[in-house]
């Protein structure tokens, strides 16, 4: 176990940042998860710990000892590619025992510890067929198996539930949350999926255009979003984000209701507003209600989500009152971006 | 559904094709056309000649008669019982072992530099490829001149160096090696001059295959702790494995099929040393006007060949990992 640090990390692809001066520090057996649209740098920066990509500049520390100049081999990291990068040739056994095997170690210590990672992850009745033979769900258990097998100190995770298929996602991702507490190896995670940054992360990293916009923990990062970007990039449907006077206003779809939801709250702690409906999606669970309100700001197309144990009756076309708690709502200075504490309300 | 809907459906397929076109939609027709050139290429380039061969290698045909006598396996017998063939078989695969081993090796180690990012990359395999690109009879009388008997380069390079020429040097007191005229030199020398021949084609061979092994396999591997021989010995080349056995195969049978190198270098000389089957069956065939026993020479490498491919393809089926 150890702690990843860097120090004014940073990565130029032919004079564009894809890495921009990042600093971050892991906490001991944290689970840290990399969040950010396609390109943000969040590969780059797994890279770079990894040893597989040289910083332009900066530092990276593991376990406080400077590695940044060093191959991957001596950083003792483990990591699962998004692709699984299984050796195609070898069997799963042989996969498994390669990273022993580097390493010198006896060859019945090598069957061991292959059947004990193997009985870990329910594949030991796969130890002789090749990776062609095997399914999504079971490569991926065989390419973690194969980084956990020599007790790496630093484990690196980038997308490797991104090739199942959704069923599957679910369970690998709560498979995977709770083989990390037990063994309790400080992880970093790399993903765009933000259900999964949210589900896994002891912490999330959210970062954008090779910068770190927010990190906090999955639900600091969901109600107070550093930025309009963050805001914007998390929850499905994301933050309304209307003009407000010299601000930005956000609040979260779920956050606007009909006023009746919202009767047992306290007249002065809510805002309302006139919603006039243009159309209503019924998502089984929820509702999602699209419209525009307040005539005189630009912005003012929201959506707000219902769920189904709401009966109030909706249709397109007519307008309603609607309204958010005051807690619920979020400004920011509409130059910047940047979350602000000013309250105009 | 009802009426009008269906004739509208039935209004919107395509018209009626023409009876050419309607022969065009059938598959079997259209595969049958498009292999017939190549079938007709293979019977007449390379089955008619092949048939005749064999067909003269069991008469005693000659350049002056070509009648053919039957004379059942005599011919054979009899090209058997020939030193000089004898000779020239242990050589075919002496030459054959010796310059595919040297490519093998050198294609590899090209092909891993080639796959790197450098300057000038571009220019480097160009020239790579270049010996590939000139005519075989080109390239090699180009050898021809640099490893004349007085005036080779090479051995002028040696004498300045102070290794050949002097009382004391490493490579003897003569003014010259005679390249060709030194029978163990003379075979060095058609080694080299067809390893330089047959290395473009490999590393072209290789190279590809060296691409497409993904990126993240060997970074996982090096993630794993392997260094740069456990990962070529261990991912890199068993991964290859198919198509170095395909690259393997192609210059099996190049070596054992061509006389080129050997007929304007040495025209299998001295005394032999150099000589093997293919330029030893057109020797005996063409210029000694023995038809008949030129053809069973050329003959004999068939079944071989036929033997190493099949067992090459074998190899390349097993160890396919894709």
């Amino acid at each position: 176990m150890a702690q990843v640090e860097t120090k004014g990390l940073t990565k130029l692809f032919g004079g564009v940042n894809a890495v921009d001066n990042i600093d971050l520090m892991t906490q001991e057996g944290e689970f840290l998860v990399l969040l950010g649209p396609s390109g943000c740098g969040k590969t780059t920066l797994l890279r770079m710990i990894a040893g597989l990509e040289e910083p332009t500049s900066g530092e990276v520390l593991i376990g406080g000892r400077v590695v940044t100049n060093q191959p991957p081999r001596v950083r003792n990291i483990a990591m699962v590619f998004q692709s699984y990068a299984l050796y195609p040739h070898m069997t799963v056994f042989k996969n498994i025992a390669f990273p022993l095997q580097t390493r010198g170690m006896k060859k019945d210590d090598v069957r061991k510890k292959v059947e004990w990672a193997a009985g870990m992850f329910g594949i030991g009745k796969l130890l002789d067929r090749k990776p062609r033979e095997l399914s999504g769900g079971e490569r991926q258990r065989v390419a973690i198996a194969r980084a956990m097998v020599r007790n790496p100190s630093i484990f690196l995770l980038d997308e490797p539930l991104s090739n199942l298929d959704a069923k599957l996602r679910t369970s690998a991702r709560e498979e995977l949350q709770q083989f990390q507490k037990r063994v309790g190896i400080t992880t970093l995670y790399v993903t765009h999926d933000q259900v999964e940054a949210m589900g896994l992360g002891d912490r999330i990293v959210v970062m954008n255009k090779g910068r770190v916009r927010q990190i906090g923990v999955p639900r600091e990062v969901y109600q107070k979003p550093a930025d309009t970007f963050v805001a914007s990039f998390l929850g499905s449907p994301p933050m309304n984000l209307i003009e407000w006077g010299h601000l930005l206003m956000g609040f979260r779809p779920e956050h606007f209701l009909p006023v009746e939801v919202k009767a047992s709250n306290a007249e002065s702690n809510v805002v309302r507003f006139e919603f006039e409906v243009t159309w209503v999606e019924d998502l089984g669970s929820d509702r999602l209600v699209y419209g525009d309100i307040g005539h005189q700001c630009a912005h003012r197309h929201v959506i707000s989500k219902i769920p189904a144990n709401v009966g109030v009756f909706i249709e397109g076309g007519k307008t309603y009152s609607f309204a958010v708690a005051r807690e619920d709502l979020r400004f920011f200075d509409r130059e910047t971006g940047l979350h602000t504490d000013t309250t105009p309300l | 559904m009802d009426v009008s809907d269906g004739a509208s459906i039935t209004q919107k397929l395509p018209p009626e094709r023409s009876r050419f076109g309607r022969l065009l939609d059938n598959e079997r027709l259209l595969a049958s056309l498009m292999i017939a050139p190549a079938i007709l290429y293979i019977g007449v380039m390379v089955g008619f000649p092949f048939s005749l061969a064999i067909l003269y290698s069991l008469s005693d045909a000659t350049t002056g008669n070509q009648t053919l006598h039957f004379v059942g396996l005599r011919n054979y017998i009899d090209v058997l019982g020939d030193p000089v063939f004898r000779k020239s078989l242990l050589n075919t695969f002496f030459f054959s072992l010796c310059s595919q081993a040297l490519v093998l090796v050198l294609s590899k180690i090209l092909a891993l530099a080639l796959v790197r990012n450098f300057r000038g990359k571009r220019l480097v395999r160009f020239l790579i490829l270049l010996p590939w690109t000139a005519p075989i009879s080109l390239g090699t009388i180009g050898w021809l001149w640099m490893l004349d008997s007085i005036f080779s380069p090479f051995d002028w390079i040696l004498r300045k160096m102070g290794l050949l020429g002097a009382p004391d040097a490493l490579f003897g007191p003569l003014s010259n090696l005679y390249w060709l005229g030194e029978p163990s030199l003379a075979m060095l020398s058609v080694i080299l001059v067809h390893t330089w021949r047959m290395l473009p084609l490999a590393t072209v061979i290789l190279l590809a295959g060296l691409t497409s092994i993904p990126h993240e396999i060997l970074e996982a591997a090096e993630i794993d702790g392997a260094g740069f021989w456990r990962r070529l010995f261990r991912i890199t080349i068993p991964l290859m494995l198919p198509i170095m056995t395909i690259a393997l195969l192609f210059g099996i049978v190049f070596t054992f099929t061509d006389m080129t190198v050997v007929y304007v270098l040495t025209r299998g000389g001295p005394v032999h040393s150099t000589q093997v089957l293919s330029s030893w069956a057109f020797f005996k065939g063409i210029e000694g006007g023995d038809l008949a026993q030129g053809a069973a020479v050329a003959v004999f490498l068939f079944p071989m060949l036929a033997g190493v491919a099949a067992l090459m393809l074998k190899l390349a089926h097993r160890t396919e990992v894709a």
